[in-house]
């Protein structure tokens, strides 16, 4: 394949004003191209050089932070994971991710995302011994930690939101990343809390609304599945309407050590003392 | 501060068209909508059709029959079949997977990162070919 170097890529950046009105327009702007420049890099260059009313979201410029999802090319992809060269064309088309309200420019309101991953309860739930008084840690073997650890890898970019078609059509859809959360908590060996959890995912709006179109897993920056979570849920709503499955009991919390283990006796001295 | 509410930006039924350069599943997801409102459609007409028209009297039937026959509508007839072969094989792969078959288990994402649905796409391409061959099937059936 040619190498991709051209001297100058052409942003096509969707702007909206709401203080001005009107409807949201494409700008075009062209910067400069190195290699292994990335979307925000471009958009950075754009509001320090040539437009600096530009607003958009970027924080860590590392795929952490989950603040910089946008439409690139009609894609949803974190703007400071793309490199450029990864569409082998000068042209981009930076739009904000649809299904979320536009805020300014590139800045999309994720309130209803938040809210939705509040509701579902993202915290481990213990039942009469609580979390009030932790003095110790919960027991948890590895095959029990890879149930649920790629769903906590979740950075609430919103990404999923936006391939989302159910999200599209559906306002009081949860949402793949919500659900993909209720799952994570709910596989968690040392969580009491799906009896207060698998309720909220159990309605119209819930997991039922999902018919697998899988986009949400396939757009997701950070490979989680949450298509998936939000089958296994369906499975084990289903299995528990049919009273089958296996109830595992919530892990014990590992008890304090009483005695620690005799200490390594110091070596002697190789030194010879001074007399 | 000039206090501004958010512009809405939900893609509404348009989103299950068009969103974005997606691959396979979610196309397949708006084909199964679409074949699922194209049956709805049939059975209202065909209800209607065979009943109402029915009632009639012979002649009534027998004019409709004969405008059925038209090979526009005929060619019509076998896209319902086709409709029915797609909807009803995708949602036996559809139910199997939802309720968590055919997906697998959940693994540590490792760059680079594929999810359930394309780890085990084997089951949908087998799924595509049944309802090809099927689909040519019931042509075969229109045809001869």
């Amino acid at each position: 394949m040619a190498e991709f170097n051209p001297e100058k890529i052409t942003f096509k950046v969707q702007r909206y004003n709401p203080e001005n009105g009107g409807a949201p327009h494409l700008e075009k702007f062209t910067v400069p191209f190195n290699k292994g420049m990335t979307v925000l890099d471009g958009l950075l260059y754009i509001k320090e050089n040539i437009d600096s009313t530009l607003s958009f979201r970027a924080s860590c410029r590392m795929g952490i932070c989950g603040s910089c999802g946008m439409l690139v090319n009609n894609y949803p992809h974190l703007a400071c994971h793309t490199q450029i060269e990864e569409f082998h064309s000068d042209k981009l088309t930076v739009r904000p991710l649809p299904n979320l309200s536009i805020i300014k420019d590139l800045v999309v309101d994720l309130t209803p995302m938040f809210s939705s991953h509040k509701q579902i309860k993202p915290y481990l739930i213990r039942g009469e011994a609580g979390m009030e008084d932790p003095n110790a840690e919960f027991a948890q073997s590895p095959q029990e930690l890879n149930t649920f650890l790629q769903f906590a890898y979740c950075i609430k970019c919103g990404i999923c939101l936006a391939a989302c078609p159910t999200s599209a059509s559906d306002r009081l859809f949860l949402g793949p990343q919500a659900m993909a959360q209720c799952y994570r908590y709910c596989a968690d060996s040392r969580d009491q809390g799906q009896k207060e959890r698998l309720p909220l995912v159990d309605t119209d709006h819930g997991v039922w609304r999902c018919h697998l179109a899988g986009a949400c897993s396939e757009a997701c920056p950070k490979g989680l599945d949450p298509a998936l979570a939000i089958q296994l849920l369906k499975r084990q709503l289903a299995a528990e309407a049919l009273g089958l499955g296996k109830r595992r009991p919530p892990s014990p919390v590992v008890p304090p050590i009483k005695e620690s283990k005799p200490k390594v006796p110091y070596p002697d001295f190789t030194v010879k003392k001074e007399k | 501060m000039k206090q501004t509410a958010p512009r809405s930006n939900y893609l509404g039924v348009g989103g299950w068209i068009w969103a974005g350069n997606y691959k396979l599943e979610r196309y397949l997801y708006l084909l199964h909508r679409i074949t699922g409102l194209g049956m709805l459609l049939f059975l209202t007409f065909h209800l209607t059709a065979t009943t109402v028209f029915r009632i009639q009297g012979q002649e009534v039937w027998e004019t409709t029959m004969a405008l059925l026959s038209n090979p526009w509508l005929k060619a019509g007839e076998y896209l319902v079949a086709a409709a029915f072969v797609y909807h009803g094989m995708n949602g036996l792969r559809l139910i199997l997977q939802e309720f968590g078959f055919l997906l697998g288990k959940p693994t540590p994402p490792i760059y680079p990162y594929k999810d359930a649905l394309r780890k085990k796409r084997l089951w949908v391409v087998v799924m595509m070919v049944v309802i090809f061959i099927l689909a040519l099937v019931f042509l075969f059936d229109f045809i001869v």
